[in-house]
């Protein structure tokens, strides 16, 4: 964009996606931010107390404690989906015999609605009748009734492996992408002298999907900061709080505490919190440099 | 192409992309049902859920100038859409509520229609008792519908047969027969933890048996520290001795109730009782109707606390779903019609008691004796009419906020991540 000057055909251009941004997005921030500001039901009158429910949240230990669980979760889900979906991608994007077969099977997660796949596997995960259990006893492991989803020590992690099941094909989907783009004549070289696949994969694969994973890594930490759908059809944010992020917490206040005005400060406190990640992201790994990846070829 | 037809043709279509999305955003605002048509919103499932729907058919047949839609929510997504959509522009017509403090709530906020002088001579045809849930002022906001709800212990009978147990009737029988259960590798109690209002039902009854009326008018009062009466402490201590003794199945925090999971335990033979409201009976007849043909499924009232202040006659649960009018309803004629003339008419009360539902009008005694699930009818009748007191669940008693923030502290009791005193300091709190 360095140098090129914004005339009104660029303007007119950009304006549908402009104006969609500022309806949808900037407006109902600024909505939750007059919504913060107030002691409201969302039945009755509601009364303006100012900074009140802001102070309330920060001494409040329940909202550093949904703060601490949502970078839980954000770690173990990238822990979880970035390498897995690394390798997946790289494989996809190489030449074994069918694997546009596995890729079919490995998209199927991404095509169920989150309420769908919690439903599922919260049935999977039963304590009493579900299938891991069942099987699990069937060759002699437990006693048939693991608790899964209702051990607070145990939820958040069963629910990051859920989440990694729902979005590894679509991680590995740009991880395939960014694969296909390395070009050849960088792995006829490596093997000119001799690389084998170890050496190929550490030396020349992975620094040139570095983009990709500055992307998928985004992608993974912002969208499991504001992730709900599936953490409430699983557990609901329990058992207790054990899965209390800050997303459940902000339902929580807004709709089960009927405080609307606390649940609108913590949306906002999860929107700057993204925003901060994301810049703080890009500014370290040096994205916004777009520097090339194809120098010297 | 030139560059003048060009840059014509451009803004045309950036215009024509713009108009396009502002106005899809227009309607998809707009959700409303086609005009004339009343919506009636409920919780109820199974058979039920059919009566309701028969009910509807028959009125919509006979009044072809209307048209009564329904529909069904599960019960905890039921209360926090409620609450949504009571506060926006276009709530259902009719919607069912539990009365008490939390139907206040919504009647405080301007949400609910007064029906007094619609009504007239047709409130006598309820139960009064019941009706006192709906009045507020002198001013009736509501009616009656499907089933009285009363809370009690059901009972996998084979299962206390094959271990020499009969049913509970005090307290320290109840933690004996939990004990031999428990060291058969029986789940003693059915509990469906996920959900956290079945919590509630030994919370209300425990401090009628302990403290008798006097804890839960004190809280509805507003008083000051109302939470910290002693009856309520030792209420929560004993909850959580029962926790700690494993009277409930492995896993009971995540087990729900709201789809049939925890009463599943009990017709399967993994559990051996448990405490729930009389619709189980119904759903245990929609999922397994062997099981009752067979007279393996028992019932009897929560047990006395040895030294406690309640009558043991007194009885806690809902007394009735209730129908009420939304204010802002467009269809006000017709709203009324349909629960004057099809709620709770001859037809529906006969449907209601073949599927083992008791409703809340006068006169049913006979009804009730004849029909096929009279067993239980009988006791849940009869155990409401001899009750000195029928506790309404504190839940829906109370003002939705208090409410709900009881059903979460309880939750985490549980879970012994909150002794008695954190409770009440919490709950304190939220006094109205």
């Amino acid at each position: 964009m360095l140098g090129m000057r914004m005339n009104w055909q660029r303007w007119t251009m950009m304006l549908p996606a402009l104006i969609f941004f500022v309806v949808f997005a900037l407006v109902p921030m600024c909505i939750a931010v007059y919504y913060s500001g107030l002691n409201w039901d969302g039945i009755s009158e509601p009364v303006w107390v100012g900074m009140k429910n802001w102070i309330a949240v920060f001494k409040d230990g329940e909202a550093w404690q949904s703060t601490l669980l949502t970078i839980e979760l954000m770690g173990l889900c990238w822990i979880t989906q970035c390498p897995l979906s690394l390798l997946l991608g790289v494989f996809m994007s190489g030449k074994q015999k069918h694997r546009a077969v596995f890729g079919v099977f490995y998209f199927i997660p991404l095509l169920f609605s989150s309420a769908a796949i919690g439903v599922t596997w919260s049935y999977i995960l039963n304590p009493n009748f579900g299938l891991v259990n069942t099987i699990l006893k069937a060759i002699g492991i437990g006693n048939g009734n693991e608790n899964w989803l209702g051990n607070p020590h145990l939820a958040l992690f069963i629910v990051s492996l859920i989440i990694a099941w729902q979005f590894i094909p679509f991680n590995s989907l740009l991880f395939q992408g960014g694969a296909k783009q390395i070009p050849e004549s960088l792995y006829e070289a490596a093997k000119i002298d001799g690389a084998g696949p170890f050496r190929i994969f550490f030396s020349i694969t992975l620094p040139q999907l570095k983009y990709t994973i500055v992307t998928a890594s985004i992608l993974i930490l912002t969208g499991t900061l504001t992730y709900f759908d599936l953490i409430y059809v699983l557990t609901g944010g329990g058992p207790g709080s054990a899965t209390q992020v800050l997303a459940m917490d902000m339902y929580k206040q807004a709709f089960i505490n009927t405080n609307i005005g606390m649940g609108s400060v913590m949306a906002i406190i999860l929107a700057v919190f993204g925003l901060v990640l994301s810049l703080l992201i890009l500014k370290f790994t040096g994205f916004n440099r777009m520097d090339s990846q194809k120098e010297g070829m | 192409m030139n560059r003048v037809n060009k840059k014509i043709s451009m803004s045309i279509v950036s215009a024509v992309f713009t108009l396009g999305l502002l106005a899809g955003c227009s309607s998809s605002s707009s959700g409303k049902a086609s005009s004339g048509s009343v919506q009636v919103w409920s919780d109820v499932s199974g058979d039920a859920k059919n009566v309701t729907n028969k009910m509807v058919d028959r009125f919509n047949k006979d009044n072809p100038g209307i048209k009564i839609q329904s529909q069904f929510f599960e019960t905890n997504a039921y209360k926090q859409k409620i609450q949504i959509v009571m506060g926006a522009d276009n709530p259902p017509d009719i919607s069912s509520n539990w009365g008490g403090g939390r139907l206040k709530t919504f009647i405080d906020a301007g949400d609910i229609l007064d029906l007094t002088p619609y009504l007239k001579d047709d409130s006598k045809r309820y139960l009064s008792s019941i009706m006192k849930s709906v009045t507020f002022d002198g001013k009736i906001y509501g009616v009656p519908e499907g089933n009285l709800q009363q809370v009690n212990f059901f009972y996998n009978k084979p299962l206390f047969k094959k271990y020499h147990l009969d049913p509970p009737a005090t307290w320290d029988d109840l933690l004996k027969d939990i004990k031999v259960l428990k060291s058969k590798g029986i789940a003693p109690i059915s509990l469906g933890g996920k959900d956290k209002w079945p919590d509630l039902m030994y919370f209300e009854y425990l401090v009628d048996r302990i403290g008798g009326q006097e804890p839960f008018n004190k809280v509805a009062a507003g008083k000051a520290n109302a939470w910290s009466d002693p009856a309520i402490q030792k209420a929560i201590q004993m909850m959580q001795q029962l926790v700690k003794a494993g009277a409930f199945e492995q896993g009971f925090s995540s087990v729900g109730s709201g789809d049939g999971e925890d009463v599943a335990l009990l017709y399967t033979n993994k559990a051996a009782m448990t405490l729930m409201g009389s619709w189980d009976y119904t759903s245990i007849e929609s999922n397994d109707k062997d099981f009752i043909d067979q007279g393996n499924l028992g019932w009897f009232a929560f047990p006395t606390v040895a030294g406690g202040k309640g009558d043991p006659s007194d009885v806690a649960g809902n007394p009735s779903e209730f129908y009420s009018i939304s204010k802002k309803t467009k269809n006000k004629k017709a709203a009324i019609k349909f629960l004057k003339e099809a709620n709770l008419n001859d037809q529906n009360v006969s449907d209601l008691i073949k599927i083992s539902n008791v409703p809340a009008v006068n006169g049913i005694e006979s009804q009730l004796k004849n029909s096929d699930g009279g067993d239980y009818m009988n006791f849940s009748y009869n155990i409401i009419k001899n009750a000195k007191y029928f506790q309404q669940s504190w839940d829906t008693a109370l003002e939705t906020k208090e409410g709900n923030r009881l059903i979460e502290d309880l939750g985490n009791v549980f879970l012994n991540q909150m002794s008695p005193q954190q409770f009440s300091a919490d709950m304190n709190k939220y006094l109205k």
